[in-house]
């Protein structure tokens, strides 16, 4: 294993456990409503400036250690986005509930056109960035090349494990992930047994928003450059790693999230940077033929 | 019923609104991306093109009509700009447009306005298709990315005397066509780069292509693109210990490339081509110090503008009419006076004289020419 096989695996692994939080949000609500929160990519994006907003606070109170401006960010961070999911779900799911299939989809993609553009309209149309951090980097010799990681690198890996960890725990082994899980095997029977479904929902969406708002703060420490319009292209990507780990399987969204960073970066270092999409998707269609399910989703059963 | 009513007059005013101003002014449409990503771009266009309307009007107008600026949005993507010159020739009725930014709206656009005879001054669309298509009403105030691409591939050669480049760009009209002038220079003299490879606009990862720029042990990488892409390309280059050089085009010439890029930090010693400083031209210093005065620095292409603006005016005093065929007759034969000196179009549109030189971004994120 060379140098540059090994920064290309580290390149990826970073750009996967984004992907991969970003696609928890889009599979879990499949999980309990079977729809896709197209406003999801938003809520991403939303939270960069949320990230941006809290920095640029605590920096003019004079804080300046990492450790605590992280904490107080992802405090804020995580919490308002996971109000932004919440009343989501209030606005644009809940209402049409019980309408066709189709309304709440076209009301989440209005919902991501309004908030596109009040972003746009509130902050300005220019890209905002935030100041870097964490600086310098380690560096290993290996042979005549070396692997350089920053230190921004590993933290993003190491909050984006533990937020999957964090959260995998509570879905497993916590009441309210029972509930969860109750609601997405049979919604109907969860609730005659007493849970209540449309707080289970909600919650769903908030947990979605929070991941999602994690990724925002990482990748905004990590690139330092967003704008109105940053959640297009990694919601589509998130998308991707949701369907390919199989859409509603929640270690599925992580792993799919992970094989798509991955086969980005080693295709573009093996081939061409050109046509690492073109790659990605036709993995993910050679997936779906084989899998329709996905890698880890179970299979349709058709009750009877 | 009530709102309805109001719904209704709200209507009705817009609509008397709209043929009040048609009727009384000269209207001129501002287009280029005012939205998304490149809006820094656009705000240039704006703040020039407003001072010049400004100061046009004081001195009586265009044949004792007042200018009227309508901004038209086109973000940088080529079908809403098709969607907005159809608007600004349709309903704004605009005689004048100042515009696109980004090539890839430009020359679609441009047809539009060449069946309308709308007379097209496009401050900074430096691809060379704008002008190479035989439109009669298509101007441009800046120079062309053959003559970009070709003092960058110069500089490499003669100044840095490189020999591993890389060439990537953003696979758009503008990007890509800069590029692969420089590309061509490059071939030309004898250089062959190590790597020519085409990034996606609106993604920010580029660590796997910057990793391989590392492997290739890359001396100079030269990109054809705009800011939002070149400041994360360069931080993640720095990231990963690859410090060789950096050079761009009239694409980053904004202060929002060093936000995009993370500060001046890795901003620094990045090269890029642009006109000219047009802000050092001893006929623009009182529209620079106005300007200034009102906390806006006139960088990149806000005197360009302005100067569009000057040259449209100039056009239609000079005919007596706002007819784009006849403006544009008249400014091929006649030099016109700018802030930026006096400027000279050539048959298709060009200007005769273009002078390209290298700027470097300092760690202070201002840029400055190249001795």
């Amino acid at each position: 294993m060379d140098g540059i096989f090994l920064q290309q695996l580290v390149n990826g692994l970073t750009l996967g456990a984004v992907y991969g939080l970003i696609a928890i949000g889009y599979t879990m609500v499949y999980g309990v409503i079977g729809m896709i929160n197209f406003a999801h990519g938003e809520v991403y994006m939303i939270s960069a400036y949320l990230c941006a907003i809290s920095l640029a606070v605590l920096g003019f109170f004079g804080l300046d250690s990492f450790p605590l401006l992280m904490l107080f960010t992802l405090v804020f961070t995580l919490t308002v986005t996971g109000v932004y999911g919440w009343v989501i779900e209030r606005i644009a799911y809940r209402p049409l509930r019980h309408s066709t299939r189709l309304a709440p989809l076209i009301s989440a993609i209005g919902i991501s056109l309004i908030l596109q553009n009040y972003v746009q309209l509130s902050q300005g149309a220019r890209q905002q960035g935030v100041p870097t951090l964490l600086e310098g980097a380690f560096r290993f010799s290996i042979g005549d090349d070396f692997l350089q990681i920053s230190y921004t690198k590993i933290f993003i890996l190491l909050a984006a494990f533990v937020g999957m960890a964090v959260l995998t725990y509570i879905i497993q082994y916590t009441r309210l992930g029972r509930m969860c899980r109750a609601t997405q095997q049979d919604r109907k029977m969860a609730q005659i047994l007493g849970i209540n479904t449309d707080r289970v929902i909600s919650l769903v969406f908030v947990i979605g928003a929070t991941m999602a708002a994690l990724a925002g703060v990482l990748i905004t420490l990590n690139y330092g450059t967003f704008d109105f319009y940053a959640g297009f292209i990694i919601g589509v990507k998130a998308f991707t790693a949701a369907v390919l780990g199989g859409i509603g399987s929640l270690p599925g969204a992580m792993l799919g999230g992970l094989i798509l960073g991955l086969s980005e970066a080693q295709f573009s270092s093996m081939v061409n940077t050109d046509y690492k999409d073109v790659f990605s998707f036709s993995l993910l269609v050679l997936i779906l033929i084989f899998r329709p399910q996905g890698l880890l989703g179970r299979p349709q059963v058709v009750k009877v | 019923m009530a709102m309805k009513k109001g719904i209704l007059a709200l209507a009705i005013s817009a609509a008397l609104g709209v043929s009040t101003t048609a009727y009384a002014d000269i209207v001129i449409g501002v287009a280029g991306p005012h939205t998304g990503p490149s809006a820094a771009i656009g705000e240039q266009y704006w703040r020039g093109a407003s001072l010049a309307a400004e100061d046009i009007n004081a001195a009586g107008g265009i044949n004792g009509e007042k200018i009227k600026l309508v901004k038209g949005d086109d973000a940088c993507e080529p079908k809403q700009a098709v969607t907005v010159a159809n608007r600004l020739v349709d309903q704004e009725e605009v005689v004048g447009v100042i515009g696109h930014y980004c090539s890839s709206s430009t020359i679609p656009a441009s047809e539009v306005y060449e069946d309308a005879g709308v007379l097209t001054i496009t401050p900074g669309s430096t691809n060379p298709l704008v002008t190479e298509r035989k439109l009669e009403i298509m101007f441009r105030l800046c120079g062309r990315d053959d003559q970009q691409g070709q003092v960058a591939a110069d500089y490499i050669i003669d100044r840095l005397k490189a020999t591993k480049v890389a060439i990537i760009h953003d696979k758009d009209t503008y990007g890509q066509g800069l590029a692969d002038a420089a590309k061509a220079r490059l071939n030309q003299r004898g250089v062959t780069e190590v790597l020519y490879e085409g990034l996606t606009r609106g993604e920010k990862d580029f660590n796997a292509l910057v990793t391989k720029l590392r492997n290739l042990k890359t001396e100079v990488v030269y990109f054809g693109g705009l800011h939002p892409e070149a400041g994360p390309l360069v931080r993640q280059m720095r990231e990963q210990g690859l410090n060789a050089n950096f050079i761009s085009g009239d694409g980053i010439v904004t202060d929002a490339f060093v936000t995009t890029a993370g500060g001046p930090q890795f901003a620094k010693g990045v090269l890029m081509t642009f006109g000219a400083d047009p802000r050092v031209i001893p006929e623009g210093k009182a529209v620079v110090e106005r300007l200034r005065a009102t906390g806006y620095e006139p960088e990149g292409y806000t005197l360009y503008s302005y100067a569009a603006l000057q040259v449209m005016a100039a056009a239609f005093k000079a005919v007596e009419s706002t007819d784009g065929v006849e403006a544009s007759t008249w400014l091929k034969a006649n030099p016109v006076q700018t802030v930026m000196g006096k400027k000279e179009f050539d048959t298709k549109g060009d200007l005769k004289v273009t002078d390209y030189v290298m700027y470097q971004w300092d760690d202070q994120g201002k840029y400055h020419q190249q001795p």
